[in-house]
């Protein structure tokens, strides 16, 4: 093994998170930063190239290699867990910007309530009515402490998008549900499309109040306070599973990086591959990795910054050996605890004319916040939180959309019966979905699995999880107001997709996930602090979504970039003074 | 070595816009005087490449509603991604011990498109290709519930309308049958217009967008 020169700060994974917290660092201070990333280099110009639905969105390009590491699942701890052979239900991206790179856009903050929702969940239910399995706990922060955070990275990405709640007051056309905003928007929001238009119509009539996602696709040229400059967006339908050929859509690769190239002090290592965060007496001491030669690398550094995905993150900890490994049945630990997914509810509605819906963009989406959180709940759906109803218009690809026809049109699905259905229906169906928000439980969690291991024989990361009555209750909740939508939206059907099945790692429903090194208040309920400092190991910084205590109905990217600088600021301005624990 | 095999095509099958399909490297033809091309095969026998072809016409088929998989050429196009790397599972986890799960967790088997296909030809018989119609409809829907045909369907799919730099959707006629563009740069100007009405720009392939020549995965130097 070769010991490399030290560096103050390594940072593993160049992701939002990690690029961010490097940003901060070498930008306030002259602290040296090396960067780890396991992937390839990516950069604009490499896109344009890219827009192939087949290479990029159903070979899944730009995913991490699974033939190298994958997961393993188990629906309960009575099961065997068995690996996720082949992609499904989440992508973990790779390369330089990560997941960053091929993600929609979608720049949300989540509800004020969800940061405390432990608390609030008993000031309202009562202790004694919530599950007995309920593990959601407060994050420590507060949605008041993050928001000039969430304003900072709303700015840096360039988020285009309607307030509807502006320092408390209620403006029309946004969502008047969210937290208290101090700024508008940077940017107005995107275009609307067809589709866009017709379900904002139809919630209207119904009463609810539709409003526009907001989303870091530039709905115009933008240059953000970095004096990063690009331009609009142009409509084109390859976000999801793409980078953006113009950068347009805001990646690390064309916000974070630009500045991050002339930084001195700043080193980016890509196809570098982070075995484990050395550490001795109570400290990190650097990370051990194999190089892009296959080299195994020892890189010694006074600070560790922990950024990769949810996974990696959770996987490292445990293969260092660091943190208290969660037991389920004994309910103590830490490590490994809360893992949430999303919660999702289906139905596709079907219209007589076309949409003409090959055009949009990742972040354009109309949305009803009218049952987020626990909005329009009256206490007979036996439900203790909801999710976001929407419609979104993210560009279909001819492979992906091809097969939904109405029941009932095809005896089989294949054939000349089938084919005239999915060629009538091809350009004329939408799917109004939930974006729920997930509760953490006790027995949903992650550890180290005994029987498969990834390309270097580490132990790959097992799944325990399984959704409860509460998902399937959130999801059919859903499908009962798009059967109120669909008519008024003008769709001639609308049917629920899928029931109360178990979770599957087949199908697509989302890349959050969420847990594993959660934050909290104290060391026996969280593995980082609410500055997501390592509780047992002061030198060691955990980044990303792996501190969530449990999932919001909004996607994450907007928090974690919003939680990155808050980690940042204490980081900086506390511990580099005052080395130690900052909480 | 392994001696070259072809699939003979007619000319008239093969859409409208053949020679820019297939033009240059990979995709070499040898252009014949009786209106038909040969198309070099990089996985499949020409006897396997004419089962297949014509299990996908079942799957596919050109009737009233317009052409399909034969036209589109979509068997070269499953040829393609069963000799790269997606035919030999290099980015499926392959590691063992394999074992029987839950349908949840989708297929856990160790065997590999390559193989799965050659199982399926397998199944299928030789003479699949010279049955009537309705009797390769009933073998057909003997197996549909089965890995091989999901796999086929869904490959069929794809060979109809991923880009035509993979070997299907020959002279676009994937997209020209469902109208669809192609990998446009913008719709800046036409994104909130064309409410309710078709708008069906005339489809081009990412080469005629960018210019230039993109190079398929499964092209691409291991």
């Amino acid at each position: 093994m070769d010991n490399l020169k030290p560096v103050d700060v390594a940072i593993v994974g160049g992701g939002w998170t990690g690029l961010m917290m490097a940003k901060e660092i070498t930008t306030r201070t002259g602290l040296t930063v090396a960067v780890l990333e396991r992937g390839i280099p990516r950069k604009t110009s490499d896109y344009a190239l890219d827009m192939d639905e087949l290479d990029y969105a159903v070979r899944l390009r730009m995913m991490q290699n699974i033939a190298e590491e994958t997961i393993t699942h188990r629906h309960s701890l009575r099961d065997p867990a068995v690996p996720v052979r082949q992609y499904g239900s989440f992508l973990p991206g790779s390369g330089v910007g990560g997941a960053g790179e091929h993600w929609n856009g979608a720049a949300w903050r989540f509800l004020p309530s969800l940061f405390r929702l432990r608390t609030y969940l008993t000031e309202k239910q009562g202790a004694t009515r919530l599950p007995e399995n309920l593990a959601v706990q407060d994050w420590g922060v507060t949605y008041d402490e993050l928001e000039p955070h969430y304003w900072r990275a709303e700015q840096m990405m360039g988020v285009s998008g309607k307030a509807g709640n502006l320092n408390g007051k209620i403006i029309d056309g946004g969502n008047p549900y969210e937290g208290p905003r101090r700024n508008e928007y940077p940017l107005p929001p995107l275009k609307k499309s067809h589709l866009s238009v017709l379900f904002e119509e139809g919630a209207r009539k119904l009463g609810y109040h539709p409003h526009p996602a907001p989303a870091a696709n530039l709905s115009e040229t933008y240059k953000n306070p970095d004096g990063i400059s690009r331009p609009g967006c142009a409509y084109c339908g390859y976000c999801e599973r793409f980078g953006c050929m113009i950068g347009a859509k805001s990646q690390p690769s064309n916000t974070l990086l630009p500045v991050l190239q002339r930084r001195k002090n700043f080193e980016l290592r890509t196809g570098c591959w982070v075995r484990r965060i050395v550490h001795k007496d109570g400290k990190a001491a650097g990370v051990q990795y194999i190089d892009a030669q296959g080299r195994e690398m020892f890189q010694p550094a006074s600070i560790v910054v922990l950024a990769t995905f949810t996974l990696n993150n959770v996987r490292l900890l445990y293969l260092s050996k660091i943190g208290t490994p969660y037991d389920a049945a004994a309910g103590k630990g830490t490590l490994g605890k809360n893992l949430t997914h999303q919660v999702e509810g289906n139905t596709r509605v079907f219209f007589d004319k076309p949409l003409n819906a090959f055009m949009g963009t990742g972040g354009l989406a109309m949305r009803v916040s009218d049952f987020d959180g626990d909005h329009g709940l009256n206490g007979s759906e036996g439900l203790l939180r909801m999710g976001m109803i929407g419609v979104l218009s993210n560009g279909s690809r001819p492979i992906a959309t091809f097969d939904a026809v109405p029941r009932g049109s095809a005896k089989a699905n294949w054939g000349s019966e089938w084919k005239a259905a999915a060629l009538k229906w091809r350009d004329r169906n939408a799917t109004i979905a939930l974006s729920g928000e997930h509760l953490s439980y006790r027995q949903n969690f992650m550890d180290l699995d005994p029987t498969y291991t990834d390309k270097f024989g580490d132990p790959l990361l097992r799944f325990t999880l399984d959704w409860t009555d509460h998902e399937h209750r959130q999801s059919e909740f859903a499908k009962e107001i798009a059967q109120k939508i669909a008519p008024a939206m003008g769709a001639v059907r609308a049917e629920p997709l899928g029931g109360r099945a178990r979770y599957n790692v087949i199908n697509y429903q989302s890349t959050h996930i969420q847990g594993g090194t959660v934050m909290g208040a104290s060391p026996e309920s969280s593995v980082v602090n609410r500055y997501q400092q390592h509780w047992d190991m002061q030198n060691l910084w955990v980044l990303g979504a792996s501190c969530m205590p449990q999932n919001a109905s909004h996607n994450p990217t907007l928090t974690i970039l919003a939680t990155t600088t808050w980690a940042a600021d204490a980081l900086i301005d506390r511990y580099l003074k005052h080395p130690g624990s900052v909480a | 070595m392994k001696r070259r095999e072809f699939l003979t095509l007619p000319r008239q099958a093969l859409g409208g816009l053949l020679l820019y399909t297939l033009t240059g490297e990979p995709f070499r033809i040898s252009a014949q005087q009786d209106g038909t091309v040969r198309v070099p095969l990089r996985f499949f026998t020409e006897a396997e490449a004419r089962v297949i072809s014509a299990a996908c016409e079942r799957i596919f088929p050109s009737d009233a509603s317009g052409p399909g998989a034969t036209e589109a050429a979509v068997v070269i196009y499953i040829d393609r991604q069963l000799a790269g790397p997606y035919g030999r599972d290099k980015y499926r986890y392959i590691k063992g011990p394999f074992v029987e799960s839950y349908p949840e967790h989708g297929y856990q088997g160790k065997e590999t498109p390559r193989e799965i296909y050659r199982q399926g030809i397998r199944e299928l018989g030789d003479g699949f290709a010279s049955l009537p119609v309705e009797a390769q409809n009933q073998t057909l829907a003997a197996i549909e519930k089965g890995h091989f045909f999901q796999m086929l369907r869904m490959h069929t799919i794809e060979g109809m309308f991923a880009d035509p730099m993979h070997g299907g959707n020959a002279g676009l006629i994937g997209w020209q049958l469902i109208g669809y563009p192609g990998p446009v740069m913008t719709y800046r100007a036409e994104i909130d217009k064309h409410y309710g009405v078709p708008y069906r720009p005339k489809p081009a392939s990412l080469e005629q967008i960018i210019g230039r020549k993109p190079v398929a995965w499964e092209d691409e130097k291991a």
